[in-house]
């Protein structure tokens, strides 16, 4: 071996290790820790599902509400997303590039803050403010630059502009062209955005802990309550069943994309 | 609001008045520009790029708007305001634009869908344009499984399949490669005669434009610096720009006296056509319309600078004639030497005169 061939596998043995050690480990003693039966005494106290069906039994609740948050938001971003980023990459002037930034904005402001500004302003209108819909709305806002971002990405690899233009001269409206020239050339980019999205909600916590009331807790804000309120054990459980939810889901969309991806450049 | 321009067989007429257009950072591509398409013509836009005939041609389309005062009429109605979706035009991009999330029947069928042709008048009319334009058996195909020459017919079938009131192409010939240009060229120009349709064709190639135009217009910096013939405009250019940029031109800058045209190499016999004469003229000679001859008793003489053999024929650079060497094409037949000199002979008629004056 020469030197630079070992100084490489030395690097790459390097970030294995810390892979294993800050991601892996970590995630799989936490899982562990939620079927002990006693976590300060070790996995010689026997493994129990107790935990988990007792986070079941309190929380359950709360998976559903993700779930729901996370299609409705993605709805939102699709609707109000995919138009913007259509309407964006066609007028590129010194305007739509200010839209832009203001819609990439909430990435860069504390989500603290952007619940805070929510708050001040629709706090009053209590029965919004006790429904998930106020939820919907911070998440709707923190992940809508994913999804326009992501479809402007792709607007800007497949010249839509003559697209457009293209199907304009055979004599189809602009809805037209949007429906069946426009929507179908930007799948990629939407099913990343969407994946982007989906995930992005069911794991925010910032927004949704300040947004949140104790009726419209959702996974992540649980789990911070059974940290706060509960035995470890059970916090521990709550992250499985988190895995357990989530990781399938993911998966499948996935590979739900890789599908699309691969029917697109056949 | 629908409005159809009853197209026939052959297509509308195309009049355009006036038609400018400056873009919104302020740069004017197009100065006003009039110019007028009979029924069935097919007229070729030529110029350098930046000449504004991409321009004209969009605004023709319905792609962009005139400035105040332009005016663009399909058979006496004004369309000048109407978008490209209902200006019932056939578009043929550089680019292509085909729909890569369709195969090659739904890109052709797609106007006819828009138009709510039924399903089996557009099989009907699919089969006839996948013969017309030869790429039968591609039906099915996407259009990334395509090859360029391919890609090119199936964008001509889709822009025709609509019937429309007039054909326009932007470049569409200049992405593929050479050989492939000339023979789709060929195809092209057939295509057009069969169909008869008024047709718009923008190109930088010159070879292209004589093709192809009944009528060629030169554009240049946004003016129309030419309209004409294939023929007139390379034997009767009107201006230098146009002699030089159709066709390889030599211009001379002569002294005139008494019938002849005097340049450094000798003279030269004047067009019978010429009267009034100024002392010092521009004149243009074609390459290929001055003979090699002997020296001995030529009237114009120079001597050969370099050879450049390109198969059927070999182009001679002759210096000592001009200021500047002339570009001479001679029979691959005859030889010549680097640094020969010989006598040179041209036909009066050949001799074109410029307007301008000499620099």
């Amino acid at each position: 071996m020469t030197m630079r061939d070992r100084l490489i596998f030395a690097l790459q043995l390097l970030f294995t290790i810390l892979v294993a050690a800050f991601l892996i480990v970590p995630a799989v003693l936490s899982m562990l820790a939620g079927i002990t039966v006693n976590y300060f005494r070790g996995i010689q106290s026997g493994l129990t599902l107790q935990w988990v069906v007792q986070v079941w039994q309190l929380y359950s609740d709360t998976i559903f509400r993700s779930f729901l948050i996370a299609l409705a938001t993605l709805g939102v971003t699709l609707v109000v997303g995919i138009p913007a980023a259509y309407a964006l990459h066609l007028r590129s002037d010194r305007f739509s590039r200010a839209i832009e930034e203001i819609i990439t904005l909430p990435l860069a402001i504390p989500g603290l803050a952007l619940a805070l500004a929510l708050l001040l302003t629709y706090g009053g209108f209590s029965d919004f403010r006790r429904s998930w819909l106020f939820i919907l709305a911070g998440h709707a806002i923190f992940t809508l630059p994913f999804m326009v971002r992501s479809v402007m990405a792709v607007f800007g690899a497949i010249d839509v502009k003559t697209l457009d233009e293209g199907a304009a001269s055979l004599g189809a409206t602009p809805w037209r062209r949007f429906r069946d020239v426009i929507v179908p050339n930007a799948m990629p980019g939407i099913l990343a955005g969407s994946l982007m999205v989906v995930t992005l909600s069911l794991g925010e916590f910032n927004l949704t802990w300040m947004l949140h009331t104790p009726l419209t807790k959702t996974l992540p804000v649980g789990l911070a309550d059974s940290y706060a309120s509960m035995r470890l054990e059970v916090a521990s459980a709550y992250t499985l069943v988190f895995f357990l939810m989530i990781i399938p889901l993911l998966v499948a969309m996935q590979m739900f994309a890789r599908q699309r991806a691969g029917a697109a450049s056949l | 609001m629908t409005r159809q321009f009853n197209a026939g067989e052959h297509g509308v007429a195309v009049h355009i008045e006036h038609c400018a257009k400056t873009f919104a950072d302020g740069t004017q591509a197009l100065g006003p520009v009039t110019l007028e398409v009979a029924r069935g013509e097919t007229v070729v836009l030529l110029g350098p790029s930046g000449c504004g005939k991409t321009t004209l041609l969009r605004i023709i389309a319905g792609l962009e708007t005139p400035d105040a005062g332009g005016r663009v009429l399909f058979n006496k109605s004004e369309v000048t305001r109407v978008p490209i979706e209902r200006r019932n035009v056939g578009m043929v991009f550089q680019s292509y634009a085909l729909f890569p999330n369709m195969n090659v029947a739904d890109n052709i069928a797609y106007g006819l869908k828009i138009r709510g042709v039924n399903a089996a008048e557009r099989s009907a009319r699919i089969a006839e344009l996948v013969a017309l334009t030869g790429i039968e058996g591609l039906e099915r195909r996407r259009v990334d499984q395509l090859s360029g020459g391919q890609r090119q017919r199936v964008a001509l079938a889709r822009a025709v399949a609509v019937r429309p009131s007039v054909l326009l192409l932007d470049e569409p010939l200049t992405a593929l490669d050479a050989a492939l240009r000339e023979r789709l060229r060929g195809e092209l120009n057939r295509l057009l005669r069969t169909l008869g349709i008024t047709t718009i064709y923008v190109t930088h190639d010159q070879s292209e434009a004589m093709a192809l135009g009944d009528r060629i217009v030169v554009m240049r910096k946004g003016a129309i610096a030419q309209s004409g013939t294939p023929r007139e405009i390379y034997f009767a250019p009107a201006n230098r720009f146009v002699a030089e940029f159709v066709g390889a031109a030599n211009i001379l800058d002569a002294a005139y006296s008494n019938g002849s045209l005097l340049v450094p190499g000798g003279k030269l016999l004047a067009p019978d056509a010429y009267e009034n004469p100024k002392d010092r003229v521009l004149v243009m000679i074609r390459p290929e319309s001055i003979r090699i001859v002997a020296v001995d008793g030529a009237g114009l003489c120079g001597r050969v600078e370099s050879l450049n053999f390109v198969g059927d024929r070999q182009r001679v650079a002759i210096a000592e004639v001009a200021a500047k060497p002339i570009m001479v094409d001679a029979p691959n037949s005859i030889p010549l030497e680097v640094g020969e000199r010989v006598g040179l002979v041209i036909d009066p008629s050949a001799v074109r005169l410029l307007p301008g004056d000499p620099p």
